[in-house]
């Protein structure tokens, strides 16, 4: 097999020739996601014992970004799929039905899916309405309101509820079910503003399974030790992918105007050099965040740091910030070129996706997490990585 | 010495049970400490023992029963618990 950035880009090309469309219609980026799998980039992140490539986290990164740089929904479903994946690498590799299901993502290539929000609770994860109710060996659960990104197009579905119906809202699990247990009312179609192509429709979702299925650790341990950060790293991949195309195609916006007049530069060069240069300082923010994680996950005190927590929130808000300013960058230079929507340097896609960021988990949200958590954290002056 | 602790356990980490049902090595997360509350536990424990937890004491761990919130503040003030 050729290495997974080579794929991504196979993958890319053929995302690139459906973004558009996907966008327009508000469909699934079906193409791409089947070339994901004919590349089997969905198990790329599980260990090589259950089946996978046993990739890392900034290999994976890579792959979220080449995708994104072409299709945002397809680059977003691709990151939350490698999310949802993380979490059953990180604490189901002991649990025997959990390794079983490993091995079915690697051999059947199968798209995980998320149901962590909630009506009545938004973005705050950390807290659940809905409960499982275990009968036996046998649990079910009905949980209302949750947005799940590609829904009808996913084959198994990551869901957290309150571990029984008297535990506490925080006390919560999180639990794989298969699309052969559950059923999906849709409550709320996903028309939006922008990453039209994921699809993310508002659901009742409820299901029966095995006790078995639920993740040995609580889901305050999965999202502190490994979601959140995997999460925030590989949705700023996301968007850093956003950002690089739109700077690609202000370039060659400008590229073409200096061809045609040698001899002068183009307006829009010195606005180019000013999106490389936050386009730069996007990139370094992804990479301390991909560096950060690598160094606190081989200790458990620093994974369970409140230091660990502010770092990864902030390249969450950097990224998520910078993407817009960057896209607004490649707008002026462009002009009414990348305004337009049908032009070689239009940037409408772009921009419209990027306004997700801030929204995906509202930063304001985010934000009072962080400015709670600094009451006692002091921050590193360090360079030191 | 938890009974030290109790009753600041009661006021600040919005439990929705009383902290003397709970038992000393019981998991607070899963009683319902949430990541604010756990903040404002702590600021609150600083203020009534006159210490500053150091950043290493920062975690998740730390704080996760009363015997290990106990133990740092031992190790901090070793005569704050003594009753
Ligand atoms: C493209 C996309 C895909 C998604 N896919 C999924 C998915 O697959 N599965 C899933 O479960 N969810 C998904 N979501 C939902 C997402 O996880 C959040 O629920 C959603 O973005 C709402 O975030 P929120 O609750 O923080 O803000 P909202 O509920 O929209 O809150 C509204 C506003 O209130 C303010 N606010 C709310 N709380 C606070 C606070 N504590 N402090 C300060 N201000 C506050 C903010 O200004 C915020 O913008 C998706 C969202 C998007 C945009």
């Amino acid at each position: 097999m050729s290495s997974l950035v080579a794929r991504a880009q196979l993958v890319a090309a053929v995302a690139a020739q459906y973004s558009d469309h996907v966008d327009k219609e508000g469909r699934f980026p079906s193409e791409a996601v089947r070339a994901m799998k004919e590349a089997r980039l969905l198990s790329a992140y599980i260990p090589r014992e259950f089946g996978g490539e046993g990739a890392d986290l900034a290999e994976i990164a890579e792959v979220v970004s080449v995708i994104s740089q072409a299709c945002a929904s397809a680059g977003m479903t691709y990151a939350m799929h490698q999310i949802k994946v993380s979490s059953v690498i990180s604490h189901g590799d002991k649990a025997e039905w959990h390794q079983e299901f490993m091995r079915r993502i690697s051999s059947e290539q199968l798209l995980v899916a998320s149901a962590t929000t909630e009506g009545g609770i938004g973005g705050n994860l950390r807290n659940s309405i809905c409960a499982v109710e275990r009968l036996g060996d046998r649990f079910s659960l009905v949980k209302d309101g949750t947005v799940i990104s590609y829904g009808r197009d996913a084959d198994a579905i990551l869901i957290t509820a309150r571990s029984a119906p008297d535990a506490p809202a925080s006390d919560q699990v999180m639990a794989v079910l298969t699309k052969d247990q559950y059923k999906l009312e849709l409550t709320g179609v996903w028309d939006a503003m922008g990453m039209r192509g994921t699809c993310s429709d508002n659901f009742k979702f409820s299901a029966e399974g095995d006790v078995a299925q639920i993740l040995p650790n609580d889901f305050g341990e999965i999202a502190a030790k490994s979601m959140l950060a995997i999460c925030h790293i590989l949705w700023s991949a996301v968007w850093y992918g956003i950002a690089s195309s739109a700077v690609s195609r202000a370039q060659s916006f400008v590229r073409a105007e200096a061809r045609r007049n040698p001899g002068q530069t183009p307006p829009g060069a010195l606005r180019v050099a000013e999106a490389a240069n936050m386009l730069q300082l996007m990139r370094s923010n992804t990479i301390a965040g991909l560096s950060r994680f690598a160094t606190a996950k081989v200790n458990d005190d620093d994974l369970g740091s409140v230091g660990f927590i502010v770092a990864m929130n902030n390249i969450k808000i950097g990224a998520s910030r910078m993407v817009v300013d960057i896209i607004n960058h490649a707008l002026l230079i462009t002009g009414i070129n990348g305004y337009r929507n049908n032009t070689p340097y239009s940037v409408g896609r772009h921009m419209r996706d990027a306004l997700s960021a801030q929204i995906m988990i509202s930063n304001d949200r985010i934000f009072g997490n962080v400015a709670n958590l600094l009451l006692m954290h002091r921050l590193d002056p360090s360079l030191a990585a | 010495m938890l009974d030290t602790l109790r009753p600041l356990i009661d006021k600040h980490a919005r439990l929705p049970v009383k902290a003397d049902t709970l038992a000393a090595g019981q998991d607070l997360y899963a009683a319902g400490l949430t990541s604010f509350a756990a903040v404002q536990l702590m600021l609150a424990l600083e203020e009534a023992f006159d210490i500053e937890f150091p950043e290493r004491m920062l975690n998740r761990r730390s704080f996760a029963t009363m015997e290990s919130i106990a133990a740092c503040i031992q190790e901090l003030r070793p005569q704050a618990l003594a009753s």
